[in-house]
């Protein structure tokens, strides 16, 4: 049964849908104007919220695919991982546009002097290559073992995105420090399955010559 | 650096067999703690006990319009529903959001100010009492707050020089310290704000005794919202917002320089005098320009001014001082 719904089009296409359901309600605000007094920054803020978010979804796949035995999660990691893309993106020209209004130098000088902007941009330039190579046809060019190897650079974007987050605020870290947990702990279960199935097999020869993962299951 | 630790916390621990479905629980188990503790979080009238209810604003009649009454100020005033929904107010949440939700049930009556230290004539005022000293004036200033934005509020009050002269401030008085009123159980979301609480804040004595300095108790017409700083505040328009404490208790004359709440939070990037300066940048972000509230979408940031545009009535104040070093 779960796994019927995990497999059907449907599916994806509704999950496709409920990504885009923050994005249409910040545009239904933008309408009604409930954005508040600084609309400004309540777009920057719910873009970067949401980037985090769809971080955590796309690293929550592959830990509950495991746990719950649900192998077919695997389909919707790509879609996750591109809304976050695409949430940054909104973020980065929110602050582009909106709130600097294309002052290319006072940006330049924003990315290399304040180290919150350093990280965040940081953090955000590391996700081009990601959804760039997030292709079929990629995976088949890099060949999967390094397909994965760099796209393990998600873990060090989620890192940056916490770390921007935490040095944006100015004394209430209780939001930073909730996203730096729920980080914590899916990275720390992938240090510890790998851990754990390195104990269970200390064959990596098995590991080294198993065959390079396809788009579904990389 | 948190983050590395955290993230090496337990997995030694967790890895042996034996513990591995443990470790399946453990995660849905923080996943589900995450979630109640959110929700809390974002309806903490949910639990808060019910109370007598706060102030509500009420109209004030007969200000006096004065050099900075509409008449006179050539900006365009923040529409008031703007400014009332978009606080900094920590003790009620650090959100924009929260004060307006949160601060309702703020008790504010009875209310007074005790005024003592390097004063002749210590006294306790009450809210009666302060707003019947002097005729309560309309102003209508601009208001920069440190984090880039501001807006333009008349505020209803008169120069706070006008209660120092009735304390008598002896002569070993150089600085003036206040207080903001503190109660865990009025302020549930003290815990989050991450400063220390209560909320003090400083002036030197001449910089309170500038005209400019005024004791509010009310703005667009009426007494203080309580997200606002109600039922009495100081508002200080050449400083960053921060420096003008709201729901005062407490008002001390001393001979140093006052420990005040920014400062001890991170004196890197808050300092004593925090005038406003596009010249001296926050260390995290730029003061060139603020974005000013209410305006449209679309609208440009717009310059930031020296001391906030008031430097022909407080400029002298800080002739010679290096405002680099005294930021």
């Amino acid at each position: 049964m779960i796994k019927t719904i995990l497999t059907s089009t449907w599916t994806k296409a509704v999950v496709f849908a409920l990504c885009l359901l923050p994005l249409a309600i910040l545009i239904g605000r933008g309408f009604h104007g409930g954005l508040g007094a600084n609309p400004i920054e309540f777009i920057t803020h719910t873009t970067g919220d949401w980037t985090l978010r769809f971080l955590v979804l796309t690293l929550a796949i592959t830990p509950l695919r495991k746990i719950l035995h649900q192998p077919q999660l695997i389909r919707f990691r790509r879609m996750l991982g591109l809304f976050a893309f695409f949430y940054v993106c909104l973020h980065f020209s929110t602050w582009i546009g909106l709130d600097k209004f294309f002052d290319w130098t006072e940006m330049w000088k924003d990315v290399e002097k304040r180290r919150f902007i350093t990280v965040g941009f940081a953090g955000f330039t590391l996700l081009i290559p990601l959804a760039i190579t997030s292709t079929a046809g990629w995976i088949r060019r890099l060949g999967g073992k390094r397909w994965q190897l760099l796209h393990r650079l998600v873990y060090l974007t989620a890192i940056l995105g916490v770390i921007h987050y935490y040095w944006l605020v100015k004394s209430d870290v209780t939001k930073p420090i909730e996203y730096a947990w729920v980080f914590g702990i899916l990275l720390a279960w992938r240090a510890g399955d790998w851990l754990y199935t390195r104990w269970k097999r200390p064959a990596p020869r098995t590991v080294r010559n198993a065959p390079p993962p396809s788009a579904e299951t990389a | 650096m948190l983050i590395k630790k955290r993230a090496g916390l337990t997995y030694a621990d967790v890895t042996p067999k034996a513990l591995y479905m443990g470790r399946r629980n453990f995660l849905l188990g923080l996943l589900a703690t995450y979630g109640a503790v959110t929700t809390y979080k974002k309806f903490p009238g949910l639990v808060s006990a019910a109370g007598p209810s706060g102030s509500v604003p009420v109209k004030l009649d007969g200000l006096v319009q004065g050099p900075f009454s509409k008449d006179n100020i050539n900006e365009k005033v923040t529409p008031a529903q703007d400014v009332m929904h978009y606080n900094n107010y920590y003790e009620f949440g650090t959100d924009k959001s929260d004060p307006s939700k949160n601060a309702n049930r703020f008790v504010t009556t009875p209310w007074s100010i005790s005024v003592e230290g390097e004063v002749k004539k210590p006294r306790t005022f009450t809210m009666d009492e302060i707003l019947k000293l002097a005729p309560l004036e309309e102003r209508i200033y601009r208001h920069r707050c440190v984090e880039a934005w501001s807006i333009v509020v008349p505020w209803v009050g008169y120069s706070f020089s006008v209660l120092a002269k009735l304390v008598e401030p002896t002569p070993s008085a150089k600085y003036v310290a206040f207080q903001s009123y503190f109660e865990r159980k009025q302020m549930p979301l003290w815990r989050d704000a991450g400063i220390q609480l209560p909320y003090v804040e400083g002036l030197r004595l001449d910089e309170a005794m500038n005209p400019l300095t005024l004791l509010c108790t009310g703005m667009y017409g009426e007494t203080l919202p309580n997200q606002d700083g109600a039922p009495v505040r100081m508002v200080i328009p050449w400083k960053y917002g921060f420096k003008s404490a709201k729901s005062i208790v407490k008002i001390r004359f001393v001979k140093d320089q006052p420990p005040t709440t920014w400062n001890i939070e991170s004196s890197s990037e808050y300092g004593f005098y925090s005038n406003v300066n596009p010249n001296v940048d926050h260390p995290r972000w730029s003061q060139a320009k603020e974005h000013r509230l209410g305006g449209g979408f679309f609208d440009r940031p717009i310059p930031t001014l020296l001391f906030n545009g008031y430097g022909d009535q407080v400029a002298s104040m800080y002739a010679g001082m290096d405002l680099r070093k005294y930021f």
